[in-house]
Parts: structure tokens; sequence; C-alpha cells
């Protein structure tokens, strides 16, 4: 089970939105695809998730079940909580009875109360909404999660939760996730390996490893390594933030570098 | 299924705020019943002489058998809109030239006062069921045609983005997804095109057949019965406020229960 994309490229007209992207993503790995806006991360998650054509390269998706969850929640207005959550289920051709007890029982693992389960979209709070679009995904037992920043309008308590829950899941699940997303933080915490995106055409021109395990990494772990993230001349480049970062070395073509206090190597693929 | 839970659920409320339609009506009926008395009843009869006769022409077994002719024209020529507009509607709205080209067209469809299709009517079909029928259907068509175009072309592609991402099957695409949306567009236009053609035919009639509500009313105002053709109005406008409230209200209401429930 591995997801191999290869000299992926993307046009819209005239524009090369994505060109030349390699990537490979095995069983059980979390990878984060960070970039400034416009780079091309959304463009090439609807790629790999086939709702869109290359225009050149080729992806092989070995998963099965693969969940998507997109920026917005994306619920059906017209259907309740729990018929939502039971989207994928029914699909799949899953009987009524059967579909409704996983359904529920998903969703009140994710936090929602019985009640919610009776409501309609928009009776429910933008978290509320938030939780069933995850609930859709993980009620599927993806084998793969493709995340489409679907935190970033959420406060930060309620993102801490959700971060909480979604790494349960993939951990006890040994599921792979593949999270697109600009905020750093957000990648340090749920991701094994960063690739940093840059525009015009989208492609990748650093990726960072990050060694310490997923289930071991306290806040302020998180808090040193995303400093020390930005501080990458890619990044900073990617992002625009002026200046050279002070505390890393700069790196180029293939050196390790340290991200975080020794306990996070990266290795910058040097691109022309 | 727990639409219809919520909606057996919200009858008492909707009985309950049946009192306040109820208040207002009896108001109209006071101003009704104040005017009679200052301009006397051959100019406007009360209502209470207005129900009398209303009765009188029930109980003589004259109403029915013309409220019958009357609905079965409004009936088919809402019928035809119906269909014709939907199906045209929901075609148009998919393509998008089609829609820019329909739209100055619907634009003079709407704008054509029914008035001039009636006397087209009456030059092609002459007097008979086919000049109301016509002119109810030619008047419905651009409301629900309009509705209809306006649901096919306001589908979400992030919705249909979840159907592909969720792997559902085209059918269930079609009535989980796309069905609804329409839907919820199609079923206000239809009932403000059903509103249109009970007032379409009536007019119709006046002019163009021997039966029908619309007759009688033109046979009452020949003989100066002021009280005869209020009644008939009365006829009519009733008929429309039940149909309204007790069948497509509720109807509307669990229709769209996913946009109005509390």
């Amino acid at each position: 089970m591995t997801l191999r994309v290869a000299g992926l490229g993307r046009r819209f007209g005239l524009a090369d939105v994505l060109a030349d992207i390699d990537l490979e993503l095995p069983a059980g790995e979390s990878v984060a695809l960070v970039g400034p806006s416009g780079c091309g991360k959304t463009t090439l998650l609807n790629l790999i998730a086939g709702l869109d054509r290359p225009s050149a390269g080729r992806i092989d998706n070995g998963y099965a079940r693969p969940a998507c969850v997109f920026q917005q929640p994306r619920l059906l207005p017209w259907q309740t909580t729990l018929d939502n959550i039971a989207l994928g289920l029914k699909a799949a051709g899953m009987a009524r009875r059967e579909r409704e007890r996983r359904a529920a029982a998903m969703g009140l693992r994710l936090g929602l109360a019985d009640a919610d389960l009776d409501k309609f979209p928009h009776q429910l709070s933008g978290g509320m909404q938030s939780r069933v679009a995850l609930a859709r995904a993980f009620v599927l037992e993806p084998d793969l999660l493709l995340l489409d920043e679907p935190f970033s309008a959420l406060d930060v308590g309620l993102k801490a939760e959700l971060y909480a829950l979604l790494l349960g899941e993939i951990a006890a699940r040994k599921a792979s996730l593949l999270t697109i997303t600009h905020d750093l933080m957000e990648a340090v915490r749920l991701s094994d390996r960063i690739l940093m995106m840059a525009p015009a055409p989208g492609r990748i021109v650093g990726e960072y490893r990050l060694e310490r395990p997923r289930g071991q990494r306290d806040e302020g772990w998180i808090y040193r390594t995303t400093a020390a993230f930005m501080d990458e001349p890619a990044v900073r480049a990617g992002f625009g933030l002026p200046g050279q970062g002070g505390g890393a070395a700069a790196a180029d073509g293939g050196s390790v570098v340290a991200l975080a206090s020794a306990s996070a190597a990266g290795r910058t693929k040097g691109r022309a | 299924m727990k639409l219809l839970r919520a909606w057996f659920a919200g009858i008492p409320a909707y009985l309950w705020s049946g009192w306040g339609a109820l208040a207002s009506l009896f108001m109209f009926l006071a101003l009704w019943d104040w005017g009679s008395q200052i301009y006397g009843d051959l100019v406007l009869p009360s209502p209470l002489a207005t129900f009398a006769q209303l009765g009188a022409l029930v109980d003589a077994g004259a109403a029915w058998p013309e409220l019958a002719v009357t609905a079965k024209r409004a009936l088919i020529g809402f019928a035809l809109s119906l269909a014709v507009g939907s199906v045209l509607g929901l075609l148009a709205g998919l393509s998008m030239t089609a829609s820019m080209m329909s739209r100055p067209i619907v634009t003079v469809l709407v704008g054509m006062p029914p008035i001039a299709w009636l006397v087209l009517a009456l030059l092609w079909f002459g007097a008979g069921d086919a000049t109301p029928v016509f002119t109810v259907f030619i008047a419905c068509f651009p409301i629900v045609f309009v509705g209809a175009l306006q649901g096919a072309r306001t589908l979400d592609g992030q919705l249909k983005d979840v159907a592909r991402a969720y792997r559902l099957p085209l059918r269930m695409t079609l009535s989980d997804v796309y069905l609804p949306h329409v839907v919820s567009y199609l079923f206000p236009a239809w009932i403000a095109a059903l509103g249109m053609s009970w007032k379409i035919v009536v007019m119709a009639e006046l002019l163009a057949t021997p039966d029908g509500v619309g007759a009688a009313l033109a046979v009452s105002r020949a003989h100066l019965d002021t009280a005869a053709s209020m009644a008939w109005i009365a006829a009519v406008v009733g008929l429309l406020l039940a149909v309204e409230y007790l069948v497509l209200e509720p109807i509307k209401r669990e229709v769209e229960g996913w946009r109005t429930a509390q």
C-alpha cells in the first residue's frame, strides 16, 4: 500500500499550477504539504483524491480506502448529522441499520451529543460541523486520509482536541495521512515528514523529517521545532519572510539539518 | 423517517400559528363589513350577504360543477407548465449557453400580459377548454422555467466533489445531492405557479368559455348581481387559501425541513 506520484504536472490554460511533483507516501506515514497560499497544494490534493486529472505524470494510488476532509465541512444541508456521517457507508451499499449504528458511534466518539445526530448542518456550530466532516471520513475506516486544511477556521482549543482525535484515529488504524496546511505548527504536530512547496509553478522545494515519534511530542518540542523549521532558508523564502534564518545552518543539496535541539533532523532536496 | 417525525412534532405549533392567520382574516372581514355599511349592499355586499349567497349557490347545486370545471382547466394548464417548464428549465440550466440564450426569452414571456395571451388563444383555439388551459400554461411556464433553471445553475461544485470523493454511485448522487437541491428551487416556483394558474383561469373563462367560475362571474356582472359576483370570488379565493394552507404549506414544511427546522 503506497501512494506514488511521479513527474506530476497540472496546467490550467496557459498557467503551470503544478510542475514535476514527485511524492511517495508509504503505509502508516504522515506527510504534511506546506506552502504559501496559491502554491498548488489544493490542486495537488484534488489530483491525488481523483477529483481532477493530471496534465502530465502519473499517480499510482495503492490505497484501497482513501477518504477526504475538505477545507470547509461541505455537509449536505438537507441531511441530518447522522445521514451526513453515514454518506460514504451508504454509497458502499451498507444496510441502513448497520451504517446508522456505526455513524452514531463515530459521531459520539468525536464529541457530538446524541441530540446533534438528528440536527441539520445549519443548526450546528462551525466546530460541530468540522467534527461531522471528520466523522464522515473516519467512519469509512480509511487507510489513507487526505486533509485539506480542515482546521484552519477553528479556535485553538477546538484544534487541539481535534488534533488529538485525528492522531489517535490514524495511530489506531495505522492509516496514512496527507495533510495540506499553511500552519507550520500544525504540520510539525501531525506529520513524520514535511514537504515545502513553492508557487509558480507549484513544486516541492524542501523535505524535512521529524524524528521524534508522533506520540511523544510535547508542546515545548512542537514550539521549538516549529521555530527551527521557520528558520530553514527554503521555508523563509517560500513564505516570503524577510531576512535570513538565524539559528539553523543554511542547507542546500542534500545536507542534513537539525530542526530542533537535535531531536529532529531534516534534509532538503536541492531542486534547480 | 426523521423528517416526517419532525414534521408531526411541528403540527401543534403549525395549527397554533393558524390563530394569527385567522385573526388577520377576521380583521379583513371587519374592514369589508365596514365598507359595505358605508357604500351599501349594491356596491359592496356585506360578508354575511356574500356568504349567504354562496350558501344558496351551493344548495342550488350550481357552485360545485362550475368550480370543478374551473379547477380541471387550471390544473391541466398548471400540470403542463410544471412538466414542460421543469424539464426545459433543468436542461437549459445544465448548459451555460442555453441559460444565457433563454434569459431574454423568459423576460419576454414574463413581461407579456396574460390578457394578450388570452386574445391570441381565443384567435387560435376559439371558445372552449383549450383557451383557458393554454393561457394558464403560458402564464405559468416562465415561473417554473426560471425556478428550474436557477436550481440547475446553482448546483454546488463543492458538493459534486464530495459525491465523487466519497464514491457515491450515480443514482445516489442524483437522489441525495442533486435532487434535494433542485427541489428546493423548484418547489417554491411550483407553488407560485399554482396560485397564478388559479387567477389566470378565472380571467380566461370570463372571456372565453360558456361555463366555469369565470363564466358565472360574467353572467352575474351582466345581471348587476354584486352579491353573486362576490360569492363566486369568495369561493375561488377560499379554495385557493384551503389548498395553500392545508396542502401546500405542510408539504413545503416537510420538503424544506432542513432549511427551516429550529
